[in-house]
């Protein structure tokens, strides 16, 4: 429980610094605002148009799912990788881990193949 | 009641020791690295502030400390001032479950404490979720500012930064079957006895792990050659061109502590942590820790300024076409080894 509990203060620490630091700064630096300082950054010309509207290329959102896919299978091979040298079942299931890193293998091809990896086309 | 008192009050002052070691680390990192850059372009870095410059780090801090904190009009307020400590605060708590020796006695009180904060059962799995929460940091970061440069340059990041993630797990996963445990300390001990029982020397697997965790990782904590996110060329300064003052120094501050967390993990999985190689003792092992360490900070500043960017069709074809398929490969040899 206490190891748990050491996340908790490092957590707390760690924001209670980055707050504090901020409130210093806030005693000493200027505030001297005005609309060409608080325009978005276009290398000097007129910003066109807004930039959240979440216009950009589809593939960043393929990427993500396919981030997904296998981070799902690799948690399943840490508890396999734990107890993998146990000599009773070690040879069982690696074989188990085989047919599994095959199923695994067939969707990366799969994707590779549809040319989901490809950045360009 | 006043033991388990104790045994927090213990906790409490080794994580504000460690937090306060963290929080100074930039310092005198800042000024190594353009000392470095100095140095392998043949000129003298930082020389003005102090003896060979070694104020300059201060002198930056208190610059960047009276810097007007800029939030641009159309930003996300509340997200603009958050993602910075979003993308700082995890990066923090890895280095709760972070090893750094057995234990050592206090002089003059012989009081032995341990040399790590938490001793998890879960310590490699917990550092991986957790560095992985920084890229939320990151995408906020870029989203909020609601520029176009900072928009593209938080995609990228986050687009590389979860590709590369798989790779880095693979790795790590090699490390837990030689090893059987999650435990850091664990992986450690099983490595000592001299430099043939590192992992990186499993032959021929290990320099494999090694050489997949280490690329990753660089992709990881976004250095060269993978600073995709920061490329000034296209996107002048990626996901924080909007920041300024302290709220960029945070990014930054992100930045080099991901950089220490990666060599140290890079020491515990595959160098042997703090176990000494000559087997003669006559260095402590948390100073062996410490040397190996700073040789992977060095080599990452090496890299930087020896290695041009790579493009960013090519990072995901690194990424997603060479060491994931290496990895699923050496999974099944280093299972086979094992049986």
């Amino acid at each position: 429980m206490a190891d748990y509990l050491s996340i908790l203060f490092m957590a707390g620490f760690a924001a209670f610094m980055a707050c504090m630091v901020l409130f210093v700064g806030s005693l000493f630096r200027p505030r001297n605002p005005y609309s060409e300082k608080l325009s978005p950054w276009e290398c000097g010309m007129e910003p066109i148009g807004e930039a959240d509207t979440g216009h950009f290329r589809v593939h960043f959102f393929i990427i993500a799912i396919l981030f997904i896919v296998f981070d799902v299978e690799i948690l399943y091979l840490f508890p396999w990788a734990v107890i993998l040298k146990e000599p009773d079942i070690s040879t069982l299931v690696f074989i188990e881990m085989f047919i599994f890193i095959a199923v695994l293998t067939v969707g990366l091809a799969y994707a590779w193949a549809k040319g989901a990896l490809d950045w360009i086309k | 009641m006043t033991e388990a008192f104790i045994e927090v009050a213990i906790i409490f002052v080794k994580v504000v020791v460690l937090g306060f070691i963290l929080f100074s680390l930039p310092l005198p990192l800042t000024w190594l690295e353009r000392k470095i850059a100095g140095h392998i372009q043949v000129r003298l870095g930082p020389f003005r502030v102090g003896p060979h410059g070694v104020l300059q780090p201060f002198a930056d801090m208190v610059k960047m400390l009276f810097k007007e904190d800029v939030i641009p009009e159309q930003a996300d307020r509340l997200l603009f001032r958050f993602a910075p400590i979003v993308s700082m605060v995890p990066i923090f708590m890895v280095f709760v479950a972070i090893p750094f020796g057995e234990s050592w006695t206090i002089p003059y009180i012989n009081k032995e404490v341990t040399l790590y904060v938490a001793d998890m059962n879960v310590g490699l799995l917990y550092i991986l979720a957790i560095s992985g929460v920084a890229v939320y940091g990151i995408i906020l970061g870029g989203w909020a500012s609601n520029s176009k440069y900072a928009l593209l340059g938080g995609l990228r990041s986050s687009a590389q930064m979860i590709s590369y993630e798989v790779a880095l797990t693979f790795a790590c996963i090699g490390v837990v079957m030689l090893a059987s445990s999650l435990n850091l300390i664990d992986i450690v001990r099983a490595q000592t006895g001299g430099v043939t029982n590192w992992n990186v020397f499993y032959l021929p697997v290990g320099p494999v792990w090694f050489v997949i965790f280490f690329i990753a990782g660089l992709a990881e904590i976004n250095r060269i050659p993978f600073d995709l996110p920061e490329d000034e060329g296209t996107l002048a300064a990626g996901f924080h061109v909007e920041y300024s003052g302290i709220r960029f120094a945070y990014f930054m501050l992100a930045e080099y502590i991901a950089m220490v967390s990666m060599s140290v993990l890079a020491v515990i999985l595959f160098f042997g942590g703090w176990d000494d190689p000559t087997g003669l003792g006559w260095l402590p092992p948390i100073v062996w820790f410490l040397l190996k360490v700073g040789f992977f900070v060095y080599l990452f500043m090496w890299i930087r300024f020896t290695l041009p960017r790579y493009r960013y069709d090519q990072l995901m074809t690194i990424g997603w076409k060479i060491l994931i398929p290496l990895s699923l490969l050496n999974i099944l040899v280093t299972g086979w080894m094992i049986i």
